[in-house]
């Protein structure tokens, strides 16, 4: 806090620190709760966002052109809009145009969060897309032409070694994806989902105490997100392949 | 269900003119908010990505840790600590624009300092050393011989944080500023069509940031027609 405290004090400011609001009263549990909140709604997302990805990111690099079309036009729709708008539509939006016992089923299992879930997948899965076709383009031409010729079906090379190879190219835009995700469940918050940076706001409007809520989420995304990162470069070490890693192309988004 | 085009017929106009332009009586607007962004941020990213590449280390890491924490942090959590930490620091609210702006120029920064030093860093070595020999100044060198060399090759990257960028601004709706989608938000309250507003603006941001994405294409073309990418090269011929 000594940083802080002198920053205050130069700014010529006069604020009393309360740290103890973090966790008196209801605050500390809801602190909990949106950090449960925010993991669970990025693993969800990450999950289908990943399948959705694969699914595309193979489709593009099919030589079977309607196909090729139909990814692409995916990945450069949903990935060109704002995931906000994703947000507000998949919330508002889209449960009209479901039948009625969908929209039932959705009004009983807590619309926002799944409307959430489908936003972050549906919006990180066209950028994931990108990420493993460049992971698959990457992957010497020679070992599909070997796949095919030892007898293997186009759906057999991809399954058994393109894919496989692939995903384990990737790891590094992959992670870096998986951080932007879980940053990106913050915008859940414009919907009412209770996750982390919403539960911030709570305590901050109850206590008035803008700074130290505050930093207390801020504090709590950095851990997550470079202990994702870390976990990740161990992983990444753990299952490199020597020789391929440097072709593995990068995704910049 | 049926998709009501009428919604979009008599909405269009404030949509774009006050969303997308800011022209008229609430101000903001995407636009109004994105370009002033990309410049001011653009200048500080290429002062992060210098300072990250200075050899003295109180320049080099203070540079380092900007760029880690605002990309280890959601950028809602950048714009609430502008608008409610503001007031508290000078004692009065600043109008919703100007946070923004502020919020989005300090968080890009640290995405187009990234840029700037891998560009940068793209440049073969030897430049360095010839403009050195040369006899340039450090400032000299890097105005006149990196920096175009590092432009060209940071297009790419550099248009497509342009394009997160201008989608970013769409947070801006969320202290109340007024932009596309905040537009959007009060036309779909007021005529509960949610589905077809926010459809449109879909399309809307779609054909912004796929312009953009062509836009980057073409200059690249344009900047590199010699198709070779000039890390791999020998020495750049030609070069701006």
């Amino acid at each position: 806090m000594a940083p802080a405290v002198s920053l205050t004090a130069f700014l010529g400011m006069h604020y009393d620190f309360h740290w103890s609001v973090l966790w008196t009263g209801d605050n500390g549990w809801w602190l909990v709760q949106g950090i449960w909140t925010t993991l669970r709604l990025s693993a969800l997302g990450w999950t289908f966002a990943c399948g959705l990805g694969i699914l595309s990111g193979a489709l593009r690099t099919l030589p079977f052109r309607p196909l090729r079309a139909l990814a692409t036009c995916y990945v450069e729709f949903f990935r060109n809009v704002p995931l906000l708008v994703w947000l507000f539509f998949w919330y508002f939006g889209a449960p009209q145009a479901l039948p009625r016992a969908g929209q039932g089923w959705l009004n009983l299992h807590g619309p926002e969060f799944w409307s959430a879930v489908a936003a972050l997948s549906v919006y990180h899965g066209a950028r994931m897309s990108e990420v493993i076709r460049a992971g698959i383009q990457s992957i010497p031409r020679t070992l599909v032409e070997a796949s095919i010729a030892t007898g293997m079906s186009v759906g057999q090379a991809y399954r058994h070694i393109l894919i496989p190879i692939a995903l384990r190219l990737i790891i590094p835009p992959a992670t870096n994806e998986a951080v932007n995700l879980l940053k990106n469940s913050s915008l859940a918050l414009t919907i009412g989902v209770a996750e982390l940076t919403f539960m911030t706001r709570q305590i901050e409007s109850y206590t008035a105490r803008a700074f130290e809520a505050f930093t207390a989420a801020t504090l709590i995304y950095l851990v997550l997100c470079l202990g994702i990162a870390a976990v990740m470069d161990r992983v990444e070490r753990h299952v490199r392949i020597p020789g391929l890693i440097a072709r593995a192309g990068r995704a910049d988004r | 269900m049926s998709f009501d085009w009428q919604v979009i017929a008599t909405n269009w106009k404030f949509l774009l003119l006050q969303g997308l332009l800011g022209i008229g009586s609430f101000g903001g607007g995407t636009l109004r908010l994105a370009i002033p962004a990309m410049v001011l941020g653009s200048i500080l990213g290429v002062m992060l990505g210098l300072c990250r590449l200075a050899q003295r280390s109180w320049i080099h890491y203070p540079a380092v840790l900007y760029v880690e924490f605002f990309r280890g942090v959601p950028l809602v959590m950048v714009i609430f600590w502008f608008w409610f930490l503001i007031p508290q620091i000078t004692g009065q609210r600043l109008p919703e624009y100007t946070v923004a702006l502020a919020a989005f120029v300090v968080f890009e920064a640290a995405y187009l300092g990234e840029i700037v030093r891998a560009g940068v860093q793209s440049v073969p070595r030897g430049q360095v050393d010839a403009a050195t020999a040369a006899g340039l100044t450090y400032s000299q060198m890097m105005v006149n011989v990196i920096l175009p060399q590092a432009i060209r090759n940071m297009i790419p990257s550099l248009v497509t944080q342009f394009i997160v960028l201008f989608m970013d601004t769409s947070l801006a709706s969320i202290i109340g500023m007024m932009d596309l989608t905040k537009a959007a938000q009060i036309v779909s309250q007021r005529e509960i069509r949610p589905f077809e507003m926010y459809l449109f603006i879909a399309v809307v941001y779609w054909i912004c940031t796929y312009s953009m994405s062509r836009l980057s294409r073409w200059l690249e073309m344009k900047m590199s027609p010699e198709q070779a990418p000039p890390r791999l090269g020998a020495p750049a011929v030609g070069a701006a």
